[in-house]
């Protein structure tokens, strides 16, 4: 009997725990929201923090990019040969990688390159108290280290899956022209034609932009929130990976189902 | 490093990333094909429209000239009611031009073909085509080849 009460207990203690966590990241993001008129005043803060957010993630979105794109090709191509329908390789790969591949595969990187970066410095910060001793001096931290990485999140997502997205293009035209010899205009004509500007391009870029803003959220809450020892960071830096990888997969389902259902 | 450096490089990403949406929306997306929605709107009836969606092609002499708005079955006359929006450069289709429901290739997808007769008058907005013909279906199409070679019999 006893032992159900304690299993009942830790079971309760971690539905509550988790619920409040949820709170205050909400709390917390209330609180960066306003913070971002600062931004206004200091647009030198949000540059900086594009290059460690945005530029330094760069290259491996070109790289996955391209490769993505070229092995698209490359296994539509098997799959549509067979139907005499090689023509539409280019209809196959552009379409997956402005509707999903590109926001999700981009948002999936970005976590784990820029999110993790972004805890483990927010989370030192804390554990060496600077955020402590920026109150000190009446620096509002939040406006000062927080709102300039969420903004910068927030703004290169988007960039960063529209590069994913046109290098995964490039790399398409790449294996379908060059390696296996379709004809250059048919693969462009085919993409042209069956690719709608807004239904498409507009809604993947609509998809990036809220995964930018939920992976940058949750790591700038989790490097907020972390418990501020060794301990606590890494797994702090783990938790940012781990929950944006599932909001990105799980929201991506959500915005589909919305967007594509017609 | 400087703070210039930083600013260039930031310069470069938003460019880049600026650059590839412009890419992604001239090369592959149909944001040159886009009449907009100054096009003009004709509507047809069809018997069967087949496997016709909102968004397919319409094309006179394998030309895309526009593309079907909606599909709507008409309780009234039995019809499917399909309407359609033209580019408005081609504002020169006979009022007897006839509508019919065509595939691309063996199993390729459907689309409405006009064929422009010879009247003098041309189509405008809200007009409707008269002469329509419905979408092969496979299935009747067999039907009346099993039927025909029982009647040889």
């Amino acid at each position: 009997m006893m032992l159900l009460f304690d299993k009942l207990q830790s079971l309760g203690h971690s539905a509550l725990t988790s619920l409040q966590r949820l709170g205050r990241g909400h709390v917390f993001l209330m609180q960066v929201l306003p913070a971002m008129e600062g931004m206004l005043f200091r647009p030198g803060l949000l540059i900086r923090q594009m290059y460690s957010v945005g530029v330094l993630t760069m290259l491996i979105i070109v790289v996955a990019g391209l490769f993505v794109g070229m092995v698209m090709a490359l296994q539509s191509y098997y799959a549509l040969v067979d139907f005499g329908a090689e023509d539409s390789v280019s209809v196959m790969v552009v379409l997956s990688l402005l509707r999903e591949l590109g926001p999700v595969v981009t948002a999936l990187l970005f976590a784990g390159r820029a999110g993790s970066a972004l805890t483990a410095e927010i989370g030192l910060m804390k554990a060496t108290e600077q955020l402590s001793g920026m109150e000190m001096m009446a620096v509002n931290p939040i406006e000062r280290v927080i709102a300039p990485r969420f903004l910068a999140g927030f703004l290169s997502m988007p960039l960063l899956a529209a590069i994913f997205s046109a290098v995964g293009v490039m790399g398409g035209y790449l294996v379908a022209v060059e390696l296996l010899g379709l004809d250059a205009g048919a693969f462009w004509s085919q993409a042209i034609s069956n690719v709608d500007l807004y239904h498409d391009l507009g809604n993947g870029m609509i998809k990036s932009a809220v995964f930018g803003f939920v992976v940058v959220w949750i790591a700038v809450f989790e490097g907020y929130d972390c418990v501020p020892t060794s301990d606590g960071l890494g797994k702090a830096t783990t938790r940012t990976v781990v929950h944006s990888s599932l909001a990105v997969l799980g929201l991506d389902f959500v915005l589909t189902a919305l967007m594509f259902s017609e | 490093m400087s703070t210039r450096t930083i600013e260039i490089m930031v310069g470069l990403f938003v460019a880049a990333g600026i650059a590839a949406l412009f890419m992604l929306a001239m090369k592959v997306s149909n944001l040159s094909t886009y009449g907009g929605d100054e096009g003009y709107v004709i509507s047809a009836s069809f018997d069967n429209i087949g496997g016709l969606k909102v968004r397919s092609l319409v094309s006179a002499s394998g030309v895309r000239v526009g593309q079907v708005v909606s599909i709507e079955y008409d309780s009234d006359g039995y019809e499917a009611r399909v309407t359609m929006s033209i580019d408005p450069q081609y504002d020169k289709f006979p009022i007897d031009t006839a509508a019919s429901i065509m595939t691309s290739g063996l199993l390729g997808e459907q689309y409405v073909g006009l064929q422009p007769g010879a009247e003098e008058e041309y189509l405008k907005v809200g007009s409707e085509i008269e002469l329509t013909q419905s979408a092969l279906v496979l299935e009747q199409i067999i039907g009346q080849f099993l039927y025909s070679k029982a009647e040889e019999e």
